[in-house]
Formats: C-alpha cells, sequence, structure tokens
C-alpha cells in the first residue's frame, strides 16, 4: 500500500468471534482519508462487524484499531467525529416518530447528556433533510416512508451528525434506481467535503461507478486498495469462494 | 356502604386509596410507554412476579412487616431477576420469551414456598403479607402515599430529564451508543425506574396484575397517537383516571377487590381505544377500506366513461 496515503481508519490484527465461530481473521486495513471505500463480499463475510467493531458496538476477541486523526481525543470527542447509517431493517419503523423526529437525533451525539436541541439543532435537521429531498415528508410518520425513504431518513440522520467518517451499512438495500443515484450524489458531496465514508455494499456491478477504493472481504482481508488496481476478477473470485476460505480453520 | 358521592370523597380511607391508585398511573403510564414501544411489556411482568421471594426473605430474616423494608427486599428481588432474564439471553442460546418465562417460573415459585413457610411461623405477624400477590388497596397508609409519591416525582424527573436519551435509545440503539452514550447506564436507569414503578404498585394491585399496568395504558395511549410526548402523557392519564374509577368502584360496591377493578377498567379503555381511535382503531380502518372502494370504483369508472 502506497505509504503516502493518510488513514483515517487503521486496523491491526483483528479478530472477531460469535461464540467460537470467528467472523473477522486476523484483520489489517487501511481505510484512506477523503475517499469513499466500498466493502464488499459474500453474505456472512463479516463486512456488517467490521464496521460494527469500528463503531464501538462489538468487542472484538484480539486486535486494535485506531482513528490517527483523533488519537488524542477521548473515546467521546472521537465518536462526535463518526457518523453512522445503519441498515434500515435493524430498528422498528413503527415508533411513534416523524421523519424530523429521527433526523433531529442525528444531533444528539453532539449535544451530550441532557441538553435540549435548540434552534442550531432543528436548522440542521431542515436543512439536511432538505439535502435528501425528503422535504414534503418532513412531518410524515415512520411507519408510512417507503424502503427508500427511510434509506434517506437514515442519510439524512447521519448528515446531521456532521461527522468526519461515516460507516454505512447498506445504504442502497431495498431502494429503486431513482434514490440510489440520489444517494450517490450524497456520497459524492461527501467526498467532495474532505469526509470518509466507508460502506457495505452489495451490488459488484456498480462498486467500481460509485466508488473509489475496495475492500474485498471474507472472513479475512482479500483486497485492498483503489478500485482500478484491486477489483480484479482474481480478487472478486477468491472472496466469493467462501468455503474454502473458512475450510482452512 | 356510602350514600353519596359527597360522603364517599370525604371519606380517609378513600382519599387515600384514590389518591394512591392515581399516583400508581401516573407512574405505570409513563414507565409503561417506554418499555411498550421497547417491546418489553412481559419484562414488567416477569419483575413484578419476581419481587416475591424478596418480600418473603426479608420478613424471614427480619421478622418486620415494615413496608419500606419489604419493598426494598421486592426491589433487589426485581433487579436481580432482571438481570438474570437479561444475562441468560446474552449469555446462552435460550431467546427472551423463554428467559423470562424461566426466571418468573423459579422466583414466583421460590416466593410461594418462601411465603408458605412464613404463614406456618408460630407468630402472627406474617398475617397480610400474602397481600402483596393480589394487592389490598384498603391496608394503604398515609406514609405510604408519601413514599408513591416521592416515586412518583423520581420517575417523572428522570422522564423529563433523560427524555432525549430514552427516544434515542427505545427507536435505535446501536445508533445511540454509536453517538456516544452508554446504553447500559440508559439501560440501567430504565431498569431501575421499572422496579420503582412495579414496587410502587405490589400494594394496590399486587404482583400478578401489575403487568396490566405497565402495558393496557401504553397500549391504548398507541391507539390515539403517532407522537412520543402525547403517547406518554396519554398513557400517564388514562392510568391516572383509570386508578380513580377503579378506586371509586370497589368502593361503592361491597367486596370488590381494588387491583383488579383498576385493571379491569384500563383494558376497558384499551378494548375502546382500539375499536374507536381515529385512524389506527378497527372502525376508522374499515369504514376507510369502504370509503377506497366507493372513491376507487368511481374513478375506474369515470375513467371507462371518459374514454
Amino acid at each position: 500500500m502506497d505509504a503516502s496515503i493518510y488513514s483515517a481508519v487503521e486496523v491491526e490484527d483483528l479478530t472477531v468471534a460469535y461464540n467460537s465461530k470467528p467472523v473477522l481473521w486476523d484483520v489489517d486495513l487501511k481505510i484512506p482519508k477523503g475517499e469513499l471505500m466500498a466493502i464488499v463480499g459474500p453474505n456472512g463475510a463479516g463486512k456488517s462487524t467490521l464496521i460494527k467493531v469500528l463503531l464501538g458496538l462489538i468487542k472484538p476477541v484480539s486486535g486494535r484499531y485506531s482513528f490517527p486523526d483523533y488519537q488524542n481525543c477521548s473515546l467521546k470527542e472521537l465518536k462526535r467525529h463518526i457518523g453512522y447509517v445503519p441498515q434500515s431493517s435493524s430498528v422498528d419503523w413503527d415508533f411513534p416518530a416523524t421523519v424530523f423526529d429521527v433526523v433531529l437525533m442525528g444531533t444528539y451525539g453532539k449535544l451530550g447528556w441532557i441538553k435540549r436541541p435548540g434552534k442550531r439543532e432543528y436548522e440542521l435537521t431542515r436543512s439536511v433533510i432538505e439535502q435528501v429531498g425528503m422535504s414534503q415528508f418532513m412531518d410524515r410518520q415512520i411507519s408510512q416512508l417507503s424502503g427508500g425513504q427511510q434509506q434517506r431518513a437514515f442519510l439524512a440522520r447521519a448528515l446531521a451528525q456532521e461527522a468526519d467518517i461515516y460507516f454505512m451499512d447498506e445504504p442502497f438495500a431495498g431502494v429503486d434506481a431513482m434514490t440510489e443515484k440520489a444517494i450517490v450524489v450524497l456520497l459524492k458531496g461527501l467526498k467532495a467535503q474532505g469526509k470518509t465514508v466507508i460502506a457495505v455494499h452489495h451490488d459488484l456491478q456498480t462498486v467500481a461507478e460509485y466508488f473509489d477504493w475496495v475492500t474485498l472481504l471474507n472472513l479475512k482481508i482479500i483486497a485492498s486498495g483503489p478500485v482500478d488496481e484491486t477489483f480484479t476478477d482474481t480478487n472478486i473470485t477468491q472472496a466469493y469462494r467462501g468455503g474454502l476460505l473458512n475450510s482452512k480453520f | 356502604m356510602f350514600d353519596s358521592l359527597y360522603e364517599l370523597i370525604s371519606n380517609y380511607t378513600y382519599q387515600t386509596v384514590a389518591l394512591g391508585s392515581l399516583l400508581l398511573g401516573l407512574i405505570s403510564g409513563v414507565i409503561g410507554s417506554f418499555t411498550y414501544l421497547q417491546r418489553q411489556g412481559l419484562l414488567g411482568d416477569g419483575i413484578s412476579h419476581s419481587t416475591l421471594p424478596g418480600i418473603a426473605i426479608v420478613f424471614m430474616l427480619w421478622q418486620s412487616k415494615n413496608n419500606a423494608l419489604l419493598l426494598i427486599g421486592a426491589a433487589i428481588a426485581g433487579l436481580l431477576a432482571m438481570m438474570f432474564v437479561l444475562n441468560i439471553v446474552k449469555y446462552t442460546r435460550v431467546k427472551f420469551d423463554a428467559s423470562l418465562a424461566l426466571v418468573l417460573s423459579v422466583f414466583f415459585g421460590l416466593g410461594m414456598v418462601c411465603m408458605t413457610y412464613v404463614q406456618n411461623m408460630p407468630n402472627a405477624s406474617q398475617a397480610g403479607l400474602t397481600s402483596f400477590i393480589l394487592g389490598q388497596a384498603a391496608t394503604m397508609l398515609r406514609s405510604d402515599l408519601y413514599f408513591m409519591l416521592i416515586c412518583a416525582l423520581i420517575v417523572l424527573s428522570l422522564a423529563m430529564l433523560y427524555w432525549k436519551e430514552f427516544q434515542l435509545f427505545i427507536f435505535d440503539r446501536d445508533f445511540a451508543q454509536s453517538s456516544g452514550y452508554s446504553t447500559s447506564l440508559i439501560n440501567g436507569i430504565l431498569a431501575c425506574m421499572i422496579v420503582m414503578g412495579i414496587i410502587v404498585g405490589l400494594q394496590t394491585v399486587g404482583a400478578i396484575l401489575m403487568c396490566a399496568m405497565l402495558i393496557s395504558p401504553a397500549a391504548a395511549a398507541r391507539q390515539w397517537t403517532d407522537k412520543f410526548p402525547s403517547m406518554v402523557i396519554l398513557s400517564a392519564l388514562f392510568a391516572s383516571i383509570s386508578g380513580l374509577i377503579g378506586t371509586s368502584i370497589s368502593s361503592l360496591v361491597t367486596q370488590m377487590p381494588t387491583g383488579p377493578s383498576i385493571v379491569i377498567i384500563i383494558n376497558s379503555l384499551v378494548i375502546v381505544s382500539m375499536l374507536i381511535a381515529p385512524r389506527r382503531g378497527l372502525i376508522a380502518k374499515v369504514c376507510q377500506r369502504r370509503q377506497n372502494r366507493i372513491n376507487f370504483n368511481k374513478k375506474s369508472l369515470e375513467n371507462v366513461l371518459g374514454n
């Protein structure tokens, strides 16, 4: 890997297991700052697990990860610079809230305990809802949203976090072609602002079009680097031949 | 019993019990909304059943019927049971419903064993201990009322203080954690509130029916509103009013127990809400479907005629 590239996240010897079954094995990874990176791999390859570890949601069995830009920050300070778009299926959409309420939750991290959102937070929320093209749905019940609208609401919530590093778990899952294009425009916009985006992605056809960097993952890192160098047929075949890799244990 | 409403209202025991039921409704309505939206309504049931051994063991150790002491025992047993339920789910392959049933039955069984043992003890002071199983509101004293008032103030202040955190945590736990909040701390605060609500309810409605006080007001309130704050307020309102009406009925009708009366009233409210609430109610849904059919038929007829 090119030594001149500045990393937003560095992962060393990371191993994660659920019960006795490893889901990630000895992962070393440098995520370049200011790039759009896709994490690609078959089902059960550990893609979601990897970003959940980096978000602090899952404790690894061994290994380290660090955010070089925030090395001297407290954990609390660090989290203010990290945004998250979970899988939209991970929450109960029948919760009594409007799109505005959900997007406002993005501002809670920077607010901290007890403090209430004020004028600044409300304005920020309105503006990010506009950015994802949901202004006319601002007061709509979240139970009445389509899959694509749910995804956009979650993206808006992440934008409201005003983070520098974004982790997204399948941001394109269940969205139609138009929403997909809109999300891509947003992602490119984030890159233009110098933000780092790491997204779990499933559609191999669009990796080269949407992303600059790609990490092929199947329990281990198969390959990681710029898309044009890394996203080769050999690497893809190797990543999706999951059974063989797993049997080496 | 009472010849007039005035006589009822000016009765000292009625005043105490009615105020107590009102406070209980306030507390359980607020807490119930949180557990209902977390889909953990039955957790309250498990915990309330599990408080019994705490009460019995405290009595066995100190031979005291001091309410505060007994309720501390109940709270400890309740918290212990909750920890068991959540950790069994976390560390074994047993799922939430099974884990809850296991812990509930073990604790309740232990509670009944201890209660029976206490019943057969030589001194007579154990009388009335079993009232925690089905509740006996008439034994409520002014001092109990102060305890309930303090609990209500604590629960309401916590709910207001950590409103934003609770909302975030209930809707999306992972997102709360990734935003820098300690979800175990929020969960802990919520757990303490639930246990507090339950021990407040033990004396009035008892361990067995307490879960109705947590689930039913929230379920009724959910039918009427799509907003989190209004749901919590409405739920507290429903539960308090049911507490008042239930107490009044049991005072007016001879031999009518208070706890079950309250529970029947609040559940009647649930049924009415499910039927007539706008948009979510059954009747509204049937009407909407009929209206849709008429409108769609009209439209397709217009299309046919137009062409």
